[in-house]
């Protein structure tokens, strides 16, 4: 498919130019750094290169144009073997030249929703008999945040493309339109800035829900969140609680390398006066989040990027409310334990399908909250399995497998069989090139091999 | 502007008292305070702010029990003034759990609720959004209340102070900037960290309403604070007021102040708000010698009470260690 070439921007508030000159003619050959053309403003010039290689397949605007407008096309770039032709259905186009890529935060819309995964809610928690509805992560969360407005005027979300834009992923989609736009607040790129609005909202009596476009910006956050929000209740000897929310995409998407990628888990779960949250199914993302937002106290809630468009069983309840605390276990069995969250469950139940085949019947405990952590399931879990194996994104060093390694040594330590195994993110900052950050993630082979190791059948 | 007759400070004798007892009252409190200290009765930090009452003192006039207040760690000041009782700030230095924040803060985190008192946020700048979030639910709720900073000039070195007045600024909300210049962050002088030592005009930059006052003046303080106030609660926006101030002693503790000289010490102590301010309104015929003595009298009782208090306060049980680390409950 042929490529636009856009006219570039020579300045961040260049709008239009004048086309100068062209250096190329249609059938050129074209490689990448070639200068393809010359633009003008009053105030400089500029030389348009080429970032793809081709062949000129068309020249769309011709030189001595004036007033030409910023990414508009001026030239179709052909792939080897394709011709002119094809031309009425170019790819998205890339601005040529200096012209900065668009900024690397939002990844736009996620891939179109998959057919209902495994994740269904505990028994317990939904009565026999319930309707259930299949909706995406995403939807859940919308609609968990929807219904808590609905029923608390004092409830708000606040972030950076929450409302115009309806959430970088999203996940804010309809929110303005129901609730206005001083419910559902757009903020410029200013996380320290408004993570401390949301504490002071909170003092203040209001119920925040603080969305951080992903959990790698609420670094700059960080400060308001454990010396503010964790520590003030305690500081004030129990004068001032901080009920908000601070919600958004944790973990490795795709191929957004060491900025965009990486596990908060363990450093939120480390401070006395958060709870933190991490749900893998819509049902839990629903009725977790929920929770979150009645807390009084504060609550981080790591979602995953690459689960918003995961399709889940989600039970058609009025005010389908989860209490933050209790594990999951997402699929019974005798021989081993695997305790995961968030996206490595489904890395767990894919794992326990294959130690199946072998006839391996491993239990896999979603954690879905890790401060406070449901020792109790994981210790009744390992009394029956006798059997240990932790699965997580984040690395290894001072992760949630070490703590819960530790906490089997002091709650189960005459119970296992073999010594807990992690299986983490290797440690190193997430690559970009896909063959190494596939090395760098935890697979289903690896849980597989852990679990096998601790069953002493490797 | 409507009002503005109203707004203006209103110096009867009994207001002119009243200024001038409130700034004793902080000054009494903190030489004692650092007398305590050396008898290892309080420990960790401790951050004094003699030399700077007026600008507490003077803010406090414009403000209601409705409003919100967000000060920094040299908060005893603002704590007293804003009527905080001194026995219950006097155990928190001591960490009794008749404190204010049962003994869990110490002197940078004391905490009122009912006087609407959030810190004592020891953070630099950590306070300034916190102020603007109280802000907004001020604005929210239309309640008609207004919420105080208090911060140090060192803080406009930080991003946070950027932020913060940007947000305040951007969504109009009702928040008073109040920025305590007392020339050094630390043991760092102004002209050092700052290519614009005017503070005000950075505020000014995000048009905010801004002025320069001399904070050593606790009626130019309190004018100010009146007129700010008066425009918050019309709705016009945040107002910011650096208040030129100058702290006589050291930054804490534990500071042998080798970044000034003594003689710029003295110079300023020249200018001490309570004994300008004193000698001033004895000029002006609003206080008799014999007050001013028997503010003196009225002070000293109230800090020996406040000793004698906290020396009989008790140490929260240990059983209560983990007492308050979350709200209990959930999904109320």
């Amino acid at each position: 498919m042929p490529i636009e070439i856009l006219m570039p921007a020579l300045s961040p508030t260049m709008t239009e130019g004048k086309l100068a000159k062209w250096n190329v003619k249609k059938g050129d050959a074209i490689s990448a750094g070639m200068v393809l053309a010359e633009i003008e403003t009053d105030k400089a010039t500029m030389e348009v290169e080429a970032v793809d290689e081709g062949v000129l397949g068309e020249i769309l605007v011709p030189a001595g144009t004036e007033n030409v407008a910023v990414n508009t096309p001026i030239a179709l770039l052909l792939e080897e073997g394709e011709d002119a032709s094809a031309a009425r259905s170019p790819k998205p186009g890339r601005t040529a030249g200096a012209a900065p890529p668009a900024a690397a935060r939002p990844q736009g819309a996620a891939p179109a929703p998959a057919a209902p995964a495994a994740g269904a809610p505990a028994e317990s928690e939904v009565p026999p008999g319930t309707a259930m509805r299949t909706m995406t992560v995403r939807e859940a969360l919308r609609d968990a945040m929807a219904e808590e407005m609905r029923r608390d005027p004092s409830v708000f979300l606040m972030g950076e493309e929450v409302a115009e834009y309806q959430g970088a992923y999203k996940v804010s989609q309809g929110l303005l339109d129901e609730f206005g736009a001083s419910r559902v607040i757009d903020t410029p790129i200013t996380e320290q800035g408004f993570a401390g609005l949301g504490v002071g909202a909170a003092f203040g009596g209001l119920r925040p829900i603080v969305e951080f476009m992903t959990m790698n910006f609420a670094m700059q956050a960080i400060d308001q969140i454990i010396n503010s929000a964790a520590k003030t209740l305690y500081m004030s000897g129990g004068q001032m609680g901080c009920p908000i929310v601070f919600r958004g995409p944790n973990g490795a998407a795709a191929r957004v390398a060491a900025q965009h990628s990486q596990c908060y888990a363990s450093w939120y779960a480390h401070c006395p006066g958060l709870k933190v949250v991490a749900p893998y199914s819509a049902a839990d993302a629903k009725g977790l989040l929920k929770a979150a937002i009645r807390d009084p106290n504060p609550v981080i809630f790591l979602e995953n990027e690459i689960l918003y468009g995961r399709s889940f069983e989600v039970p058609e309840i009025d005010d389908f409310v989860l209490p933050i605390g209790k594990a999951r276990i997402a699929r019974p069995g005798r021989d081993v334990t695997i305790v995961a969250f968030s996206i490595m469950v489904g890395h767990a139940l894919a794992a326990a399908e294959e130690l199946a085949k072998e006839g391996i019947e491993a239990e896999v405990i979603d954690l879905r909250s890790l401060r406070p952590l449901d020792l109790d399931t994981i210790v009744a879990s390992v009394q029956r399995t006798n059997r240990l194996v932790s699965v997580e994104e984040g690395w290894p060093a001072c992760g949630i497998g070490s703590e819960i390694a530790a906490l089997m040594m002091e709650h189960a330590f005459d119970h296992l069989d073999a010594p807990v195994l992690r299986v983490t993110g290797k440690d190193v900052p997430m690559p970009y090139a896909a063959n190494l950050e596939k090395l760098a993630l935890p697979q289903v082979a690896d849980v597989v091999a852990a679990a096998k190791t601790v069953c002493y059948r490797a | 502007m409507t009002g503005a007759t109203m707004d203006k400070p209103h110096l009867t004798r009994a207001h002119a008292r009243e200024l001038l007892h409130q700034m004793q009252r902080i000054r009494s409190f903190e030489e004692k305070c650092a007398e305590l200290y050396t008898q290892e009765k309080i420990r960790g930090f401790l951050h004094l702010y003699i030399g700077q009452e007026a600008v507490a003192v003077g803010v406090m006039q414009a403000l209601e029990p409705r409003d919100g207040i967000v000060a920094t760690y040299r908060e005893h000041g603002h704590a007293l003034a804003r009527g905080l009782d001194m026995g219950r700030v006097m155990a928190e230095m001591y960490g009794k759990q008749e404190g204010s924040s049962r003994g869990r803060g110490g002197s940078m985190h004391i905490f009122d609720a009912a006087g609407r008192f959030y810190g004592g946020n020891a953070i630099v700048g950590g306070g300034l959004p916190i102020a603007v979030g109280l802000g907004l639910a001020e604005r929210m709720r239309a309640s008609g209340a207004v919420c105080v900073a208090f911060f140090g000039e060192g803080a406009a070195a930080e991003g946070e102070f950027h932020e913060s007045l940007n947000l305040a600024a951007l969504w109009r909300l009702p928040v008073l900037f109040v920025c305590e210049n007392n020339l050094y962050a630390m043991g760092t002088a102004l002209r050092l960290s700052e290519s614009e030592p005017e503070i005000w005009r950075k505020a000014a930059s995000y048009r905010i309403a801004a002025e320069a006052v001399n904070g050593m003046d606790v009626v130019a303080v309190e004018a100010a604070a009146r007129r700010a106030v008066h425009s918050l609660r019309e709705g016009e926006g945040p107002f910011f007021i650096e208040c030129r101030t100058y702290r006589f002693r050291a930054h804490s503790m534990f500071d042998a102040q080798l970044y000034r000289q003594k003689a710029e010490v003295e110079e300023w102590k020249k200018r001490c708000p309570i004994r300008m301010f004193g000698d001033w309104a004895i000029a002006a015929g609003l206080l008799h010698p014999d007050e001013i003595e028997a503010i003196g009298h009225e002070v000293e009782a109230e800090v020996a009470a406040a000793v004698r208090f906290a020396e009989a306060g008790t140490w929260e049980p240990v059983a209560d260690l983990r007492r308050d680390v979350m709200t209990p409950g959930e999904a109320s």
